[in-house]
């Protein structure tokens, strides 16, 4: 009897499962598959084994744009961590309208990405932009923004923690309404000082939470897009090239899809071995306590 | 005193944290409703000497920006509604078989790039003569919609109490009937949050649109970058139309912020 139950529920995931298997994991094996091809769409499609990674390999433009990926993720991880750390011990505490604050603060996140990029790209702008405008009040020379090589990494990282901080502030703000009170009364009883209290307690105890939202960053920042594909296009010249634009190029610009198949599976290995990276810092976090 | 000056410490530090993504989004405000020549001015205006609804009037007359919403609106109601459809069942199943491993499949779709989902389904609509209609964008949006409700709804069907279940077990009810009429009731507000949460990330969605849609296809963000780019036309109307596409969701997120801010942090998830 109750087995039959048991059955009966296997019956509610299958539907689910078909639509996974065709539109997430087809992708998965299809690409995999089509890496071993050199092929263009339009035209016949040869197997090339490995050639399309050996190809990646002493491709200049692809190893420049890892690099361009990992600096851009470096900062937007480790920027949107500190203030979206401080924001959630700041809205932690009460205050009037903290609810409706809060909410604003969430707007970011939530915002249409391709209309925010293209404020931002207005803001940006050398000439008429309003960011100009504002360095020009506290009397520091215009600044290309974007438009300069050496800035646009940086720039886009600024409009990218502008957006996503508010994301981890949610993650470790859920780690702070579930510590435990009585620690805190202790070292209030005990006459701990307010950095003791930090430092000894809810840093250790929100320390899982930063390292979860450390974790969705690094996953959202590899693979960035809207945001570096409308304000820059990987501009100018190649300087804010990451995977994901140069993926995009071959793809859909060159049709390659035999390269460009094999650029996601360089990719996806990326991602994996970050994460990894980052779960192992976890553990042995734990481990020095 | 001492307190006095905390509370003055805090509100501080609360006015630094907000102002950045307030100003934005009130620059954004500001050049929609300004005149070209306000809005070109150096120094910038920031008290115009008129407001001008303008701009707004240039989106609907000059871009077929009604017909743009249209398909925004069928393709994130059609992909929240079929991944409603399949994926509420199937986190039902899989919170009451304890079957959490397979919610591994998802995290792992959450860590692949949107694009490499694109290149073979992109390739396989070609093969199938789908491009040009609707049909391929509310397939690839499903590839944000489904992971979601899943992953929230099978999370929240985890946290029911089992003892009506029970008892509807116990009066001969079906498996379908106690899921039907016993715990999908009771879930709804996690249902309801879920199918928002999805029904904005694929609204806000970029690059299955910019691949897969023809000139009568274009979603809403889709649009507001190919059609109104900078050569084109002005700030203005650029702005303006950027706020049109932007402002339902904020007005959601700040209306039930509160809701949406417990399905965000039960995942972490985000579409893309």
């Amino acid at each position: 009897m109750l087995h039959a139950k048991r059955s009966a529920l296997y019956w509610f995931i299958v539907p689910a499962l078909i639509a996974i298997t065709a539109i997430i994991a087809f992708p998965w094996a299809f690409t995999l598959w089509m890496s071993l091809f050199d092929w263009k769409i339009g035209s016949a499609s040869t197997f090339t084994g490995l050639g399309n990674y050996v190809a990646l390999l002493t491709d200049r433009r692809f190893i420049e744009a890892i690099g361009h990926t990992l600096f851009f993720t470096l900062l937007a991880v480790i920027g949107p961590l500190l203030l979206g750390t401080v924001a959630a011990l700041v809205f932690n505490q009460k205050f009037p309208l903290r609810g409706f604050v809060r909410g604003l603060f969430t707007l970011p996140m939530m915002a249409t990405p391709v209309a925010i990029a293209l404020v931002w790209t207005m803001m940006f702008h050398p000439q008429q932009g309003v960011l100009n405008y504002l360095l020009s009040l506290v009397g520091i020379a215009p600044s290309e923004w974007v438009y300069s090589p050496r800035l646009a990494i940086p720039c886009l990282v600024m409009v990218d923690i502008w957006q996503w901080t508010p994301l981890v502030m949610l993650i470790v703000l859920g780690g702070l309404a579930s510590m435990p009170a009585d620690p805190f009364e202790a070292a209030y009883m005990e006459g701990a000082s307010r950095w003791q209290t930090f430092r000894y307690i809810t840093l250790p105890m929100i320390l899982p939470f930063v390292m979860i939202a450390a974790v969705v960053r690094l996953i959202d920042a590899l693979k960035t897009f809207d945001t570096i594909y409308v304000i820059t296009q990987g501009g100018p010249g190649t300087a804010s090239e990451t995977i994901n634009l140069y993926l995009y190029l071959q793809a859909f610009s060159f049709y390659q899809v035999g390269k460009a198949s094999a650029v996601v599976v360089v990719f996806f290995v990326i991602v994996v071995a970050l994460s990894l990276m980052l779960f192992w810092m976890r553990e042995r976090s734990k481990w020095n306590d | 005193m001492k307190k006095l000056l905390d509370r003055l410490g805090l509100a501080f530090v609360v006015l630094v944290l907000v102002s950045p993504a307030a100003s934005v989004f009130l620059w954004m405000l500001s050049l929609s409703l300004k005149t070209e020549t306000d809005n070109l001015a150096y120094p910038p205006v920031f008290i115009p000497s008129s407001v001008t609804l303008a701009n707004f009037r240039a989106v609907f007359e000059q871009t077929p920006f009604l017909s743009y919403l249209l398909n925004s609106i069928v393709v994130s109601g059609l992909a929240t509604l079929i991944a409603l459809a399949v994926g509420v069942p199937a986190a039902y199943g899989i919170a009451r078989l304890k079957a959490r491993k397979l919610l591994l499949v998802i995290l792992i779709a959450r860590m692949t790039p949107a694009i490499s989902f694109l290149i073979p389904l992109f390739t396989l609509f070609q093969a199938l003569g789908l491009t040009g209609t609707l049909t391929p964008i509310v397939i690839t949006h499903m590839v944000i919609t489904l992971p979601i409700i899943v992953y929230i709804v099978s999370g929240y069907f985890e946290t029911l109490p089992g003892e009506l279940e029970e008892a509807a077990l116990m009066d001969g009810c079906s498996t379908w009937q106690r899921f039907r009429h016993v715990a999908m009731p009771l879930a709804r507000p996690g249902i309801t949050v879920a199918a928002i949460l999805a029904f904005i990330f694929s609204w806000n969605n970029f690059v299955f649109g910019a691949v897969l849609a023809g000139r009568a296809t274009r979603t809403l963000p889709v649009a507001i970058y190919n059609v109104l780019t900078f050569e084109q036309i002005a700030w203005g109307p650029l702005a303006a139309a950027a706020l049109l596409v932007t402002a339902p969701v904020l007005l959601l997120t700040l209306v039930i912020q509160k809701e949406i801010v417990g399905g965000l942090t039960a995942g972490g998830v985000k579409g893309g």
